[in-house]
This record gives C-alpha cells, sequence and structure tokens, in this order.
C-alpha cells in the first residue's frame, strides 16, 4: 500500500503545481495585454494625474511579482479582491454565479454519464449490428454541430415549435427549484448531447478493445452470457481510459458552458465571464478563469486517482 | 498409466466427422482444418501434436463448437454425447461451455480476468449455470485447490491472478476447469509457457485430477514428450490434415510416417564441442558483476568467460537472471559492482558510453522476432540499416551486401529483400535478424532465447543455420535458454543460473556427465523424455528421494 500512496500523493502534488503554473500564466497574459489598465479604464480624456492615482489604487504602481503574490495570498484566504465595474466583492459575485453553473453541469453530468456508458455498453455488446450503426452515426452528427446551432435546433422545436419548455433560462435565486429545473431543461439537454457521444465511443472503444483478450475469450468459453462478458468481465478493465474521458468532459461541462449560458442566457459563470471581458473587468476575469483552471485541475486529478484506484494490481500488490 | 480400450457404442463421447474449417486471412477464406475425423471415449485422453499451423488448436476449440473471430466451420460435424455442435445455437452450446466441456489455455496469465479473484473466476461457470451454490462451489474450489497441491489451497482463491506464480496459475486454470465436473477438458498447451521444473508439477497435477474424476481430454501440444506423459493415443496433425494416429506405446515405438520421424530426430541435432583455447584471453569476460533494477537485486557475483569462436550456453528458469546478464554484457543495463571485459579491457557499463565501434563488436538476437523488426520497414531496410550504421556504407554497396547476406541466412534475396515482415513466417523473419546482426560484422552475439518460439523443425534449421556461421566467421555465441535440448545440441560452454548466481558451469561433455551438481540435476532430469512412463519412474525417484 505505501507505493499507491506514493502514487496519489504524485498525482495530487502534480496538479497543485499545474494549478500554480496556470496562475502564473492567468496573471502573465493580463499582464501582457497591450496599453495600461488604468488608462483603459478611465479613457482618453484623463489626466496624467488621475491615471497615476487609480494605478496607486489598484497598486498596479508595484512590481509584478509582488503583485501576483498579493493576489494569490488573497485567492487562499478567498478573497479574489473586488470588480472594477461595480465594485462588488468578486468571491461573493462570483459564488452565485458559480453555484449555476455548477447546478447546469451537475445535471447534465447526471443525465450523460449514464447514458453515455450503458449506450456505450450497448454498443459493445452488438457491435457492428444497425443499432450500433444508428447509435454511432447519431453520436457523430450531434459532436459535429456547434453547440450554439445544437442549442438553436432544440429551441426551434421543443419551445417554438412544440412549446414544451421556455427557451430562456433566466432563474433567480428566488425561484423554486421545480421552476429551475424547467428551465434549465434545454441547456443540460444541449450540453448532454455535446458530451454524450465522446463518452459513448470512447467506452464502446476501450470495450470492443478488450474483447479479443484471451480472458474474455475464456469466459465465452465457460458459457458466460454475451451480457455479463461486457459488464463483468470487460467494464473493470476497460475503466482507467473511460475514466479519463469521463473526467475531461465533466471539466468541459463547467468550463465549456460559455457558449451555452450566453445562448439561453443563464446566470451563470460563462455569462460572468463574457461580461467581464466586454467591461474590461480583469481581476472578475482573472478570478473566472482561476476557476475554471480548479475545476479542470481537479477534475483530471481525480480522473487519474481513480484510474489508479481501479487497477488491481496496484491495490492489490503482490507479496 | 492404464489405457483404456473401450469401444463400446455408449462410452462415446465425441466424434468428429470430416471437420472443415476456414480462416479469414489476407481478403480471402484458407481452409486450416482440411476434413479430420476424431472420436474419443469417456475418460479417454487423446493427445494431438503438430507444428504450429497444424491446426490443432482449432481443432481443439471447435470441439467445443467454438470458432475464434475471423474462423467458421464450412463442413463436417462435431457430436458430442450425441448432439451436432455445429450449427447448434448459441444458447445450446453456452450450456455445455464451462459446464460440461471446459478449456484450459495455453496463458493462464493472459486468460484469467486481472480484475477478478481466482474463486470468483472458478465458482463462476457453476453459479452462472445454477449448477451449485455459492458455498458448495466455493467448498469445492478449496478441495480441487488442495488436489492440485496448490499452498494455502483454503486462501489462495482471494488472491488476484498477478498475485500468484505461473505454475500456480496454470494449476488454478486446471481446477477452474474441473469445476464443474465436466466430461471433457480441452487442454492447450497448458504446460508450454512454463519452466521445466514447474511443468513436472503441473503435468503431474493436471494427470491426477483427470484421472480421479475420470475426465476424458483432448491434450494439445507440440512437444511429443510431453503428450507422450498424458495421452493414451495420439494423433499427429500437419497442415490441418491427419498424418498418423496410433496408441502412444506404439507411436513411440514405431512411428510410419516419415514427417512423424522426422520430429524425432529433431532431438538428434548435435554441433562437435569445440575444445576451450589455453592461455588466450577471453573475448568477453564478466568478474563478479552484480546487478538489478533499482532496489532489486537480480545478479549475484557472476563471472564466466567466453572465448573467440565458442558458444556458452546460459541455462536456467525464468527469473534467473539469464536474460539480465545479456542486458549487462550489452551495456543496456550498467553493474551495481564488478566489471564487463572485452579483450581484456574493461568495458564502461552504460552502452552510451561505448564507442560505435565496440557497439558494432557486441550484437544480439531476440526471443521474438516480430517485435524485433520494424514491421514498416522492407527486409533491405532492416538489414542495411547497420552496414550503414556501422560501416557508413551506401547505395548499391548495401544492397549487394544485403543479398549476399539473404544467401548466407538461406533465403532468396530476389524474392525477399523488398518484402515487409508481416509477409515472413516466423522461422524466416528469426533469419533476418541473425542477418541484420551479421551485417555489422561482430565479434560476439547474443541470442536470448532465440529459438524458444519456433517449432522445433524450424528451430532446429535456426540452430545448424547459427553453427555454420560460427564455423565460416569465427563469432562467438552467448546462448541464452530455459532449454536442455537446446544446451546439448550446441554449447562448447555450460553456464547453469539460479536465481542470479552462476551454480555449475563447465564444458558440455562435463554438464551432461553424471554425477551433477544438484540443481543442474534437478534441471536436467525436468527435461521431458519420449518415453510414456518416464513421469512415473521421475515422481516415483524423486518421493523415494523426499522419504529418504
Amino acid at each position: 500500500m505505501v507505493s499507491i500512496v506514493r502514487l496519489l500523493s504524485q498525482r495530487v502534488a502534480l496538479g497543485l503545481l499545474s494549478l500554480l503554473a496556470v496562475s502564473v500564466i492567468i496573471f502573465m497574459a493580463v499582464e501582457l495585454l497591450p496599453g495600461d489598465l488604468a488608462q483603459a479604464m478611465l479613457g482618453q480624456a484623463a489626466t496624467a494625474d488621475t491615471v497615476a492615482a487609480f494605478r496607486a489604487q489598484l497598486g498596479l504602481d508595484q512590481p509584478p511579482v509582488q503583485r501576483f503574490i498579493g493576489w494569490m495570498a488573497g485567492v487562499l484566504q478567498g478573497d479574489f479582491g473586488t470588480s472594477l465595474a461595480n465594485q462588488r466583492e468578486i468571491g461573493e459575485l462570483v459564488s452565485a454565479r458559480l453555484g449555476n453553473t455548477l447546478r447546469l453541469a451537475g445535471l447534465a453530468a447526471l443525465i450523460s454519464v449514464p447514458v453515455a456508458l450503458v449506450l456505450g455498453m450497448l454498443a459493445a455488446l452488438y457491435r457492428n449490428s444497425w443499432f450500433d450503426r444508428m447509435l454511432n452515426t447519431t453520436a457523430l452528427s450531434t459532436v459535429s454541430f456547434p453547440e450554439f446551432f445544437v442549442a438553436y435546433i432544440l429551441i426551434l422545436f421543443l419551445s417554438v415549435k412544440l412549446d414544451w419548455l421556455p427557451s430562456i433560462a433566466n432563474i433567480t435565486p428566488e425561484d423554486s427549484f421545480l421552476t429551475v429545473l424547467e428551465r434549465s431543461l434545454l441547456p443540460v439537454l444541449t450540453l448532454s448531447l455535446v458530451v454524450i457521444a465522446q463518452m459513448m465511443r470512447m467506452t464502446r472503444a476501450a470495450l470492443i478493445n478488450l474483447l479479443a483478450s484471451p480472458y474474455i475469450e475464456m469466459a465465452r468459453l465457460k458459457g458466460v452470457k454475451k451480457s455479463r462478458i461486457i459488464y463483468y468481465h470487460a467494464l473493470p478493465n476497460a475503466l482507467a481510459p473511460i475514466v479519463t474521458v469521463v473526467a475531461l468532459n465533466l471539466a468541459y461541462l463547467v468550463v465549456g458552458v460559455v457558449v451555452v449560458e450566453v445562448v439561453f442566457v443563464y446566470p451563470g459563470l460563462g455569462q460572468l465571464l463574457v461580461d467581464s471581458v466586454a467591461k474590461r473587468d480583469i481581476p472578475v476575469v482573472q478570478a473566472c478563469s482561476l476557476i475554471f483552471a480548479v475545476t479542470y485541475i481537479a477534475l483530471n486529478t481525480l480522473a487519474d486517482v481513480l484510474a489508479i484506484a481501479t487497477n488491481p494490481r496496484l491495490m492489490h500488490p503482490r507479496g | 498409466m492404464t489405457i483404456t480400450q473401450n469401444n463400446d457404442k455408449t462410452d462415446l463421447l465425441l466424434e468428429i466427422r470430416d471437420l472443415r474449417i476456414a480462416g479469414h486471412s489476407e481478403d480471402a477464406w484458407q481452409d486450416i482444418v482440411k476434413g479430420i475425423d476424431l472420436t474419443l471415449h469417456r475418460g479417454e485422453i487423446l493427445g494431438l501434436i503438430g507444428e504450429s499451423g497444424a491446426g490443432k488448436s482449432t481443432l481443439g476449440l471447435a470441439a467445443m463448437g467454438y470458432c475464434k473471430d475471423g474462423c467458421k466451420i464450412t463442413g463436417g460435424q462435431v457430436r458430442f454425447d450425441g448432439e451436432d455442435l455445429v450449427g447448434a445455437s448459441e444458447e445450446t452450446l453456452r450450456r455445455l461451455r464451462g459446464v460440461r466441456i471446459a478449456y484450459v489455455a495455453q496463458s493462464a496469465a493472459a486468460s484469467f480476468n486481472p480484475a477478478h479473484r481466482l474463486i470468483d473466476q472458478h465458482i463462476e461457470a457453476a453459479l452462472h449455470h445454477g449448477v451449485s451454490d455459492r458455498a458448495t462451489a466455493r467448498a469445492g474450489a478449496i478441495e480441487l485447490y488442495r488436489s492440485l497441491n496448490m499452498p494455502d489451497p483454503e486462501h489462495i482463491g482471494e488472491r488476484y491472478p498477478h498475485q500468484v506464480s505461473g505454475g500456480q496459475l496454470q494449476r488454478a486454470m486446471t481446477a477452474m476447469a474441473m469445476a464443474c465436473q465436466p466430461d471433457l477438458i480441452i487442454f492447450d498447451e497448458p504446460t508450454t509457457a512454463l519452466d521445466v521444473t514447474t511443468q513436472i508439477e503441473v503435468l503431474a497435477s493436471i494427470r491426477a485430477v483427470v484421472e480421479k474424476f475420470g475426465t476424458a481430454a483432448l491434450y494439445i501440444s507440440h512437444d511429443l514428450a510431453v503428450v507422450a506423459q498424458m495421452a493414451d493415443r495420439i494423433m499427429v496433425l500437419r497442415h490441418g490434415k491427419l498424418v498418423e494416429e496410433a496408441e502412444t506405446r506404439q507411436m513411440l515405438a514405431a512411428p510410419q510416417e516419415s514427417y512423424t520421424q522426422s520430429l524425432w530426430a529433431v532431438r538428434l541435432f548435435q554441433t562437435a564441442p569445440k575444445p576451450r583455447p589455453d592461455a588466450e584471453v577471453p573475448l568477453v569476460e564478466l568478474r563478479n558483476v552484480t546487478a538489478g533494477y533499482g532496489a532489486k537485486q537480480v545478479l549475484e557475483d557472476v563471472s564466466f568467460s567466453v572465448y573467440k569462436g565458442q558458444t556458452v550456453a546460459v541455462i536456467g528458469e525464468s527469473g534467473s537472471g539469464k536474460s539480465t546478464t545479456a542486458r549487462v554484457i550489452s551495456g543496456l543495463l550498467a553493474p551495481g559492482s564488478g566489471e564487463v571485459r572485452y579483450n581484456g579491457e574493461v568495458l564502461p557499463g552504460d552502452y552510451r558510453k561505448r564507442d560505435k565501434d565496440m557497439l558494432r563488436k557486441v550484437q544480439m538476437i531476440y526471443q521474438i522476432p516480430d517485435t524485433a523488426i520494424n514491421p514498416r520497414q522492407t527486409i533491405g531496410e532492416i538489414i542495411g540499416r547497420p552496414m550503414k550504421f556501422y560501416h557508413g556504407l551506401g547505395g548499391s554497396a548495401v544492397r549487394t551486401k544485403v543479398k549476399e547476406l539473404l544467401q548466407l541466412v538461406e533465403l532468396d534475396p530476389d524474392r525477399f529483400i523488398d518484402r515487409r515482415p508481416a509477409e515472413l513466417s516466423g522461422g524466416q523473419k528469426q533469419r533476418i535478424c541473425i542477418a541484420r546482426a551479421l551485417a555489422a560484422e561482430p565479434d560476439f552475439i547474443i541470442c536470448d532465447e532465440v529459438t524458444s518460439a519456433l517449432d522445433q523443425l524450424v528451430a532446429e534449421g535456426i540452430l545448424k543455420l547459427l553453427n555454420r556461421v560460427q564455423e565460416q566467421f569465427g563469432v562467438s555465441y552467448l546462448f541464452i535458454t530455459h532449454d536442455v535440448a537446446t544446451v546439448r545440441a550446441i554449447a562448447d560452454q555450460v553456464v547453469v543460473m539460479q536465481a542470479g548466481q552462476v551454480v555449475d558451469s563447465g564444458c558440455r561433455a562435463t554438464i551432461f556427465t553424471p554425477p551433477h551438481q544438484d540443481y543442474t540435476d534437478l534441471l536436467l532430469s525436468s527435461e521431458p523424455e519420449m518415453d510414456p512412463d518416464w513421469l512415473d519412474k521421475l515422481l516415483e525417484r524423486r518421493a523415494v528421494v523426499a522419504g529418504a
């Protein structure tokens, strides 16, 4: 067990290191933006004195390294600074939006992961049948279209023509859970359609890849039913690649929602990011980017850890 | 072993009539099994022997109504207990498999699912087919583990496949096949992947349980001596057809067909031993070498010498450090202490610190030619590469020399030079590897189990070729093998290794003439002989020794 603890701590340490690297890059990227932030904020008409005063207020007169350390120290204590646009606490501003985004991603994951796994297993079981081909074609089509297109198609049919679901997902904190659910259903559906395909195809490929193994042949020669071969003999050995793809897609659900949130006017983190970019609200952009980076790295680290945890050779070492 | 001669109709268990199986390869269906008849009675063990491509495994699987992907039964019948399995529904076959007919595969390590415990895989068929409940099945498993002499039978089933040794895994697989007390078991080369000393234990265990339950069996092997220990009757197959069939003793005493006789004759090939040159600096010398991977020590104080023009065979079981020795000499693994000398000079431990000419002098030939040559390159490119790299040859000079080498390894130059490895047989690929090693014009060639993956007749051809090359060019060989017969055929000097140490060494005559050192004796006596009573006698003798 010593080796597995070491492996896991290595993964986590690597994740933290990547996070540090990403935070430096986020900070640098803003630093490299052309022009002066204070100048840009105040406009061409501002006098040099006003700009200098504003720079001091923002702390821009300090050297970059010091500002980075100050920023990181704040972030580690949960203080992301204040928004330049409306002087509100960024932490407060972001947390409500993050909650909305996570709810959207969570609902999409709740639908898409089980559906993708089951469809992947069925496709592997009935591989090369008409069912498998139809599933593959449909899956390929849904990933091939850009998500805003999928979103508009769904809006056209489900809300405009059939009038089943609202086309705008402008939820507020006062709405009841059911209202929230009804209003988020279209964005959830859009996101699910986009991510199911890849997870399903990976599940199918990982399983089929294993079906030529001698131990699968052995199971067939023991008279084991086909369905059981898929879920009992193949699936446990295919988990590592599947978990990796699932984690990538879950990360995408959080990070890649920008377009979908904008299409459905959903008050999530993606919307906030887009709005802040438009308003040149740099601290908010930095905070959003950092949150996206944390999500991405955390989910991928989790996938690594799960891939290790599902490997019997590592879980049950010799001796 | 008593031979049950029973031709009673009711005793007939398996009857195969004019079976034809085709396999899909290179966009065409080719016949693998070409009209074979076979009968098997209850409790009888039938040996199927032949080289690879003879169709014996395909035939064995067909006895279960099973064809590998890309194969199909194109004609004939497989009647198991009166029921024709050809064209039977998937459901009918599924109910027979694991319950009435079971299968033991060649590689237990690959055939056990790495994700589940041994005992869970053992009882799966019984539970799945509703033969018994979990508690009964588990008790049965433990009972079988005990019958098969597995260590700690109460708990070994709780282990995962990677947690037990190869020999134990092979016995666990035999136990699994026995789980539902089937009428018939197909043993497909069950001991081929094992060391000789382990093979004996597994053979003895298999025979004991098969006798205990009166199970009928098809025993498939390329090793006649092994089949002779197990089978009541032997069928020799070649190219999907029957060559000859007879009772074991009769077959061994008087093989009729020339092909069968050639299988016997393989064991007679021997080179003339060359005496060790005195008062000369050895070409390669290992002095007190220790080496390992990380904290794991693999070699301990290994010393031996190889003289010019000599063949030194290193023999030992898997894990004895044979291949690690080769890696140390070639510089792939730097020794922890001790030194490797070449013509009296100490070599740097790491190959990156050796100069190009030094690298040229030591070449390697590997066990699996398929993975040792680049499938995307033509034969001409593969063999030409060392000429360009070491000798700076180019253009037509390379092509001329490649052709010479192909001639040397007995492959038609014009036919092979522009082909790719995929179009070649295993033996031909190994010849390409030999030609590539020779292209560097080396003084010393390390042959790492170069004949282990080949059929006996093909292997003999390779050994003869290597011998001729040695006579012609005076190269020295370090011949790594686990096969006693190969050592007897070609070694001038023998080094016996066990657990990373040299336990015995000497010239061929000394090693093979009694009295032997203990471990050498164990190794030599474990090599199966062409005597159907060999295993019984050996087990008896060892029991006596153990009792004394």
